[in-house]
């Protein structure tokens, strides 16, 4: 009796050591491959991937994001708009002239008075120099352009402004990154620091940081903008999603930025 | 439903010595659509796939494979050939609406 009950108990106890070290955050010794996808306490979401998509990654020909970088460069050449001029005429070379801008965006444009992104910046450009219409939000256009642009700071530390009139926007992401919403009423916070590192379901949450965005999502079998990413965990959670370039979108870019500061670029990232 | 200006790259050494044995890689953007999924509407979109993409080497095939509609999106296909001769490889893929999409790549052999 008293033989079964002992052996009873150090099963349960088992059962639930088990239990606790299974829903631990990983803990492992950091692999020294990934030492520049973390700075301090900041991780890249590369570091969650798996060998197999790292692979993909690294690889420039097997990473589908230079599909689109490719047809960037293109765009970037080619003249468009009434002015009858293109990126190239009076940026020159991308290679020179755009390395480490995107790594700076979200910011602050003092011309029009508001925080833009680097999407938004594109667009002015096309409408207010070229005299070209502006792309529209998720088109093929613009994510190879902003992705092409964006590659040109890859290696290159995130470095956001969040000081001066930057603050407030800064504020305004951090709200809404803080607040809970939603059928599920749950916020950014919850996935992406409190249980970061943890796992949901047989998938591991990430910090959610932005540094390879645009992203080639496998499960979206195509690249996509960071504020995509933002209406599908805002639908994840049975929230209603913003539409693109909405204000909140971009405060909130430019929180999440500042919470990979001095990660290296890594556009065109690929991920889960 | 015919897609517009597809992009291809490629990887393919521009030198070679006699008898290597050289690794190609390409990747093609193109949606492979399996035909099982369905668009915002919930409408099933139709199967539209690249089903075949062959390579030639100085005109003569050195590789061929048959797609089928479980490849992912922009697919990315390597394989190993011997270099043996100068002179240029040519890449073929063709879609399920009947579109040909090509690229080409030289090579030295010495």
């Amino acid at each position: 009796m008293v033989r079964r009950a002992l052996l009873v108990a150090v099963g349960a106890a088992m059962i639930v050591a088990l239990a606790w070290i299974l829903a631990r955050p990983v803990i492992s010794a950091p692999d020294p491959s990934f030492a520049k996808y973390i700075v301090g306490e900041e991780k890249s979401g590369y570091v969650y991937l798996d060998s197999q998509t790292r692979a993909m990654e690294d690889d420039d020909v097997s990473n589908p994001g230079f599909l689109w970088v490719d047809k960037g460069k293109a765009l970037w050449n080619a003249t468009d708009g009434t002015a009858g001029t293109s990126c190239a005429a009076c940026h020159g070379a991308a290679e020179t002239s755009m390395k480490g801008v995107a790594a700076t965006y979200p910011k602050y444009d003092r011309k029009l008075g508001k925080l833009i992104d680097l999407e938004q910046r594109i667009n002015l450009e096309r409408t207010q120099r070229m005299g070209a219409a502006p792309y529209a939000w998720e088109s093929e256009q613009l994510l190879a352009l902003t992705t092409y642009v964006k590659l040109q700071s890859r290696g290159m530390p995130v470095h956001v402004a969040i000081d001066g009139p930057a603050h407030k926007y800064w504020l305004e992401g951090k709200k809404y990154y803080q607040t809970r919403r939603g059928q599920l009423n749950m916020s950014c916070e919850q996935c992406h620091v409190e249980y970061a590192d943890h796992l949901l379901r047989a998938d591991r949450l990430s910090q959610g940081q932005t540094n390879g965005f645009p992203t080639y999502r496998l499960s979206w079998q195509g690249i996509g903008s960071v504020q995509r990413r933002f209406q599908s965990c805002n639908v994840k959670i049975r929230a209603n999603p913003l539409p693109y370039g909405s204000a909140t979108y971009v405060a909130l870019e430019l929180y999440v930025a500042s919470r990979g500061e001095g990660l290296p670029i890594e556009t065109p990232a690929v991920r889960k | 439903m015919a897609i517009q200006n597809v992009a291809s790259r490629l990887l393919v050494p521009s030198m070679a010595k006699k008898g290597d044995i050289i690794e190609i890689k390409t990747i093609i953007m193109h949606p492979m659509y399996s035909g099982f999924t369905k668009d915002q509407n919930g409408k099933t979109i139709p199967r539209e796939i690249i089903n075949t993409f062959t390579v030639s080497y100085n005109g003569k095939q050195v590789f061929k494979m048959e797609l089928q509609p479980s490849i992912s999106s922009n697919p990315f296909i390597s394989f190993f050939v011997k270099a043996d001769q100068s002179g240029s490889f040519e890449f073929t893929w063709v879609d399920d609406n009947g579109d040909v999409y090509k690229n080409q790549a030289q090579i030295t052999v010495t």
